[in-house]
């Protein structure tokens, strides 16, 4: 009875295992967001780039290990929800910085 | 008693299901990301607006930067381990996990409380420019929402207290802080990212 309790829940829960997997790839990727910046070994622009894609995959580490995201059915409503605030944050933050920029440049404020 | 125990960890399959609270908090933990992206919008946008004021370059240091993001980071994997210990109904493992995780996250509002006392002193508050109002309310309510969880998991540690099982209810609460905790987590990596390293280019 146990075994199989213990079994089950290491797929759905995470067991000792994934978390520590997504704990050292997390690890390592804030240590290299951190190097990036302090050693300085990219342009300014190449530096917001690498930090970008490093927190993006991040992200996604932790979505992955830590909340246990994934693609079983029983998730279905939990991912649509989830697209759909990360479509509308992402209209949000994209639009907002796209007029600001716009109007800024138009006043000739820089 | 023992016929008890089998009972639950045989409803453990049966919760498998995601219940209904679990998935109503997600739904909140939806409409925070939505405040948390217009914060980060505002930010997106003041970010140069220094008013002859400090810019990030000048008041930003890895140092203690790094040891807040490590605390939140370690604490995130402290509470899985508790959420493992849940599963396996191991009450007072639970407890210990919590407690780790309580110190981490009070060590981390600790630390991010100095740095806005030591900003403030400095003549660098909220009010100095508009680069720095919104600096302190994306971090501020992020350190908000942390303390919040902190308050949310002595709760859960007194109710567990002197339990020998844990109920249906009860897991349903230590799932959607797990949620909670992560979540919060997520959104530093955010922070850090975009607020003080892209600022510390």
């Amino acid at each position: 009875m146990s075994t199989s309790h213990t079994s089950s829940s290491g797929e759905s829960h995470g067991s000792v295992a994934s978390y520590v997997i997504g704990f050292v790839l997390a690890v390592i990727l804030t240590v290299l967001s951190f190097a990036v910046v302090s050693t300085h070994s990219l342009s300014p622009t190449g530096t917001l780039g690498a930090l970008s894609v490093l927190a993006l995959v991040q992200v996604l580490v932790h979505l992955h290990y830590f909340l246990h995201m994934g693609g079983s059915s029983e998730q279905r409503w939990n991912n649509i929800a989830f697209v759909f605030t990360v479509s509308f944050v992402a209209i949000l933050i994209v639009g907002t910085v796209f007029i600001m920029t716009n109007t800024a440049a138009h006043m000739m404020s820089r | 008693m023992a016929q008890n125990t089998t009972v639950q960890t045989d409803g453990h399959d049966e919760h498998h299901h995601e219940s209904p609270v679990v998935f109503g908090f997600w739904v909140y933990l939806m409409t925070d990301c939505i405040i948390f992206g217009t914060l980060f919008a505002a930010f997106a946008v003041l970010r140069n607006q220094f008013n002859g004021g400090p810019t990030g370059h000048e008041l930003f240091e890895f140092g203690g930067l790094g040891l807040e993001t490590a605390l939140l980071l370690v604490s995130s994997i402290t509470y899985g381990f508790g959420m493992i210990a849940a599963h396996k109904a191991e009450v007072s493992k639970v407890i210990m996990w919590l407690g780790v995780t309580f110190l981490l996250g009070l060590g981390f509002v600790g630390l991010e409380v100095r740095e806005f006392a030591h900003m403030i002193a400095d003549g660098a508050g909220p009010d100095r420019s508009a680069f720095l109002s919104a600096f302190f309310t994306l971090v501020s309510t992020h350190g908000l929402h942390v303390t919040c969880g902190l308050i949310w998991i002595v709760t859960l540690i007194v109710q567990l207290m002197g339990t020998t099982e844990i109920p249906e209810r009860m897991m349903n609460k230590l799932t959607c802080l797990s949620l909670f905790w992560h979540f919060l987590d997520i959104v530093w990596i955010c922070v850090f990212t975009y607020v003080y390293l892209a600022s510390m280019i």
